[in-house]
């Protein structure tokens, strides 16, 4: 840095916010890369089955999969459309075990 | 036994293949059998930065093919007795490449050759996939740059998953990193990510860092590879990864800003 630049004064080292940004995306990125390959298709064919009863998009189902320490929870998650009658009720698909 | 090491990068442009011609060039340097493969099919360029690209008559694809013999398709080098080329093949597409033929064509090459150098496409394509697929171990080539950082470390998890001593359970692909057009300068003005930056995030061994050069450029307008210039920066750079990787314990060089007079001190450039 020449003398010049010093009395210039500094802006924020871009560097520093490289770094930053990268430890973040690579972070989540590796979160990622633990999901198991299965997942897509999973959801591509529950999506076709419920489909099949259910008129709904292909962003209505929400898949999740939590891990800790000793158990995994596989969440799934489906917004089914408002019910179409006149009093047009929510109704939710509920899974049991 | 032979060792095939795959150069890749995933983000294209970084010099790979640069790398490739260099590498592949000083292991020959230092008296071992060495052939580096072209696997960007369709996308041809290791024969002008070796500067064979006149001689090429039979490619990879042809050999695959049973089109022509291994033998007839690699071009011996101009300058080392111990290294051939085996250039990609300019006009078929990528899906050329099969599992089975590339590895009928590597155990060939295992029976004559020390070093087997693959210079990967960019991408996570089939033509990727199948140059890191059967390697030993992997220079990950990386500019100090978020996007090739960023597909560096992508394709780190690639060879952690999908290569095959990763499908086979064996002991994973040694990976080193070569961090290539490096600043000193712009890592001092805080422009540019320094190596302790690209290693943290990596979290891979580092082999050499290429310093920024003119002499690369002009190596690859003559199609000579940049290591044989031994007055440049990034020759010798070269020069210290293939020693590095024979083995021999060597310092980073080229890392520091060349010291500058008095009033350029004080005035800037």
């Amino acid at each position: 840095m020449s003398l010049l630049d010093y009395f210039r004064g500094t802006r924020k080292p871009s560097a520093s916010v490289a770094k930053e940004r990268l430890q973040i995306i690579l972070a989540r990125e590796h979160s990622g890369r633990e999901e198991p390959d299965y997942l897509p298709a999973l959801k591509k064919e529950i999506l076709e089955v419920v489909s099949k009863y259910v008129s709904v998009d292909l962003g209505a189902i929400q898949v999740n999969l939590e891990r800790d320490e000793n158990c995994e929870v596989l969440e799934l998650n489906i917004a089914l459309p408002e019910h179409r009658e006149r009093d047009s009720q929510k109704r939710e698909l509920v899974a049991h075990d | 036994m032979a060792k095939v090491i795959v150069v890749t990068s995933g983000k294209g442009g970084v010099g790979k293949t640069t790398t490739s011609a260099s590498f592949a060039t000083g292991l020959a340097m230092k008296g071992n059998k060495t052939v580096v493969i072209d696997f960007d099919v369709g996308l041809r360029n290791l024969d002008l930065i070796m500067g064979c690209e006149r001689r090429v008559v039979y490619d990879f694809v042809n050999v695959l093919n049973n089109e022509s013999t291994l033998k007839q398709a690699l071009i011996k080098d101009k300058h080392c007795d111990n290294l051939f080329v085996l250039p990609a093949s300019q006009t078929r597409d990528k899906d050329a490449l099969t599992e089975e033929g590339v590895e009928r064509i590597l155990n060939e090459l295992k029976k004559d050759f020390d070093y087997i150098v693959c210079d990967s496409p960019a991408g996570i394509e089939k033509g990727a996939l199948m140059a890191l697929y059967f390697a030993d171990e992997a220079l990950i080539v990386t500019n100090p740059e978020v996007s090739s950082v960023r597909d560096s470390d992508r394709i780190l998890g690639i060879l952690a998953a999908k290569s095959k001593r990763a499908l086979n359970g064996d002991e994973p692909i040694k990976e080193h990193l070569v961090i290539t057009r490096y600043s000193p300068k712009r890592v001092e003005l805080g422009e540019m990510l320094s190596i302790d930056d690209v290693k943290d995030l990596l979290g891979i061994p580092l082999i050499g860092v290429i310093p920024e050069s003119e002499s690369v450029l002009s190596a690859s307008n003559s199609g000579v590879p940049v290591i044989h210039d031994i007055d440049s920066n990034s020759g010798q750079a070269y020069a210290d990864v293939v020693d590095r990787f024979m083995g021999v314990n060597l310092p980073l060089r080229f890392l520091n800003v060349e010291k500058k007079g008095l009033l350029s001190r004080i005035f800037g450039n």
